[in-house]
């Protein structure tokens, strides 16, 4: 690791650091702290940021409710064409914004036979909240399902089994040894969730429009300032940022810094 | 070394940067890059192709965020708005050559083909679903300000009924082809363009719904002659004639 080729690595790092540093710390420095604080007492952008807070928890929290049992069975159960199950629920991980949000409303859209029953049920999903926690669900889940999976399968079977064979049923034997074994990775999971959640832009404008309060998240209301008020888009975009990086330190916390890699 | 060079060349090539260097270097065509509002989709596409001085690359969004990466920098050559309000900002602003007016369009109310609102007075009605375009965008503005005309208790009841507010034409457009909403305001070309899906629904006169477009050559513009060219070709060429067919109007 010496001479010509310690320094190529050293030049490649700082020309990687340089690129995927430099944008963030821009919009920082554009704008004086003062301007983009008082950026963000304008009624919209709080309005965006309350809406993305609601709309994200209740993603996450079905991702969570429906995913962890989900990713569980998968995890321990082997059966045909559980690849290819897999496979298709990591799908929507490399769709591009624009793909999912066709897809949506070519699925429950309002002129779909879905759609048309779940509007008869009382449920408006375009145009509505409820459509941006749609579009939310669905790109964020494969990021939870994928490290699922993967924390459930790295639970040592012998403990699974010792639960079962001191009595304790299965489903309690999920509850008590699976998911607390399996914790860092679900939690990581979730983080990982989170962010994309938070960052989600195209999937909601096709599915749900953009409508201050009800379906404007924050990357909607970035968009719609970005011509009109430059300052604003960048005080929201400070915001996410923010947020966005607690979410990945405290999953370094969490998981402390020798397991990160897996 | 030389691999990872290679390697990092081969990656813009395959992205299509090198493109404007090939154009500029060489004897043949020069490029310009038109911003322009995404109602002129249609006739421009249609018409750059036959436009001679220059092989022409066109990108539409709303004039607003159009108008903004002129402000913050983006290199391009003509500007062409759906209003004239954003081309006589800029060129306050010494970003854009004097402004001309070259077409016009008409805000009618949109609906589904098999959509049943059918006048203005529809739109008051509660639950009504609408989609317009936001505020800053020209359809959106035109939007409000055809709106206020019917005076504030009529527009009051319509604006509550709006249920998202779409950054270009075309969101609207695309909201109302999958049935989202029940009605919205676009311009007549976006109706012809969508083929029968649409519905055109004229608003009166006194409305004053007509929407003037305004285009001017960018300031920073790398290829200014052909950019100039452009512009005229807007105001008398093959691209008015075809914003004519598609249901422009004279300015």
């Amino acid at each position: 690791m010496s001479g010509w080729f310690g320094f190529l690595l050293a030049l490649a790092l700082a020309a990687a650091l340089t690129f995927l540093t430099l944008p963030v710390v821009a919009i920082f420095a554009q704008q004086p702290p003062g301007d983009l604080v008082s950026a963000l007492g304008e009624e919209g952008a709080l309005d965006a940021l309350w809406l993305s807070l609601r709309t994200t928890a209740a993603a996450v929290l079905l991702i969570l409710a429906v995913g962890t049992p989900a990713a569980y069975l998968l995890a321990t159960r082997r059966f045909r064409g559980r690849a290819g199950l897999i496979t298709l629920i990591e799908l929507p991980l490399v769709l591009p914004p624009a793909v999912a949000g066709i897809a949506l409303l070519a699925a429950v859209g309002p002129s779909t036979l879905l759609g048309r029953a779940a509007q008869d049920a009382g449920l408006q999903l375009t145009l509505a909240t409820a459509g941006v926690v749609v579009a939310l669900t669905f790109v964020a889940a494969p990021f939870y399902l994928r490290q699922a999976i993967a924390a459930f399968e790295a639970v040592d079977t012998t403990l699974l089994d010792a639960s079962r064979t001191l009595g304790a049923s299965p489903a309690r034997t999920f509850a008590r040894v699976a998911i607390p074994t399996a914790l860092p990775g679900l939690v990581a999971g979730t983080a990982l969730a989170l962010g994309r959640a938070l960052g989600e832009f195209g999937a909601t404008l096709m599915f749900a429009g953009s409508f201050q309060g009800v379906t404007q998240t924050v990357p909607l209301a970035i968009y719609d300032r970005f011509a009109t008020d430059f300052t604003a888009a960048l005080a929201l975009s400070a915001v996410l940022v923010a947020v966005s990086a607690a979410i990945l330190l405290s999953v370094k916390l969490v998981r402390g810094p020798e397991t990160v890699a897996r | 070394m030389r691999r990872l060079a290679v390697i990092a060349a081969t990656a813009f090539a395959i992205a299509g940067c090198g493109d404007d260097a090939t154009v500029s270097g060489g004897g043949g065509k020069p490029q310009i890059v038109v911003s322009a509002a995404s109602s002129m989709k249609e006739a421009l596409t249609a018409c750059a192709p036959d436009f001679l001085d220059a092989t022409v690359r066109l990108q539409f969004a709303g004039s607003d965020e159009l108008a903004a990466q002129i402000r913050q920098g983006v290199p391009v050559d003509v500007f062409a708005a759906a209003n004239t309000k954003l081309p006589d900002a800029l060129a306050q602003e010494g970003k854009l050559g004097e402004p001309v007016t070259f077409a016009t369009n008409q805000l009618v109310l949109a609906v589904p083909a098999d959509g049943d609102v059918d006048s203005l007075d529809a739109l008051q009605r509660p639950g009504v679903s609408l989609v317009v375009g936001a505020e800053g965008v020209p359809v959106g503005d035109y939007t409000r300000a055809v709106l206020a005309r019917l005076g504030p208790d009529r527009s009051k009841a319509i604006l509550a009924n709006v249920r998202s507010n779409e950054p270009d034409v075309k969101g609207i457009v695309g909201k109302l082809t999958q049935g989202a909403a029940d009605a919205g305001f676009v311009y007549a070309s976006d109706v012809k363009a969508a083929g029968g899906a649409l519905r055109g629904i004229e608003l009166p006169a006194a409305l004053e719904p007509t929407a003037t477009y305004g285009a001017g050559v960018v300031a920073a513009a790398k290829q200014p002659d052909a950019a100039e060219a452009f512009v005229d070709d807007l105001l008398a060429g093959g691209c008015h004639d075809a914003l004519l067919a598609a249901g422009f109007g004279e300015p």
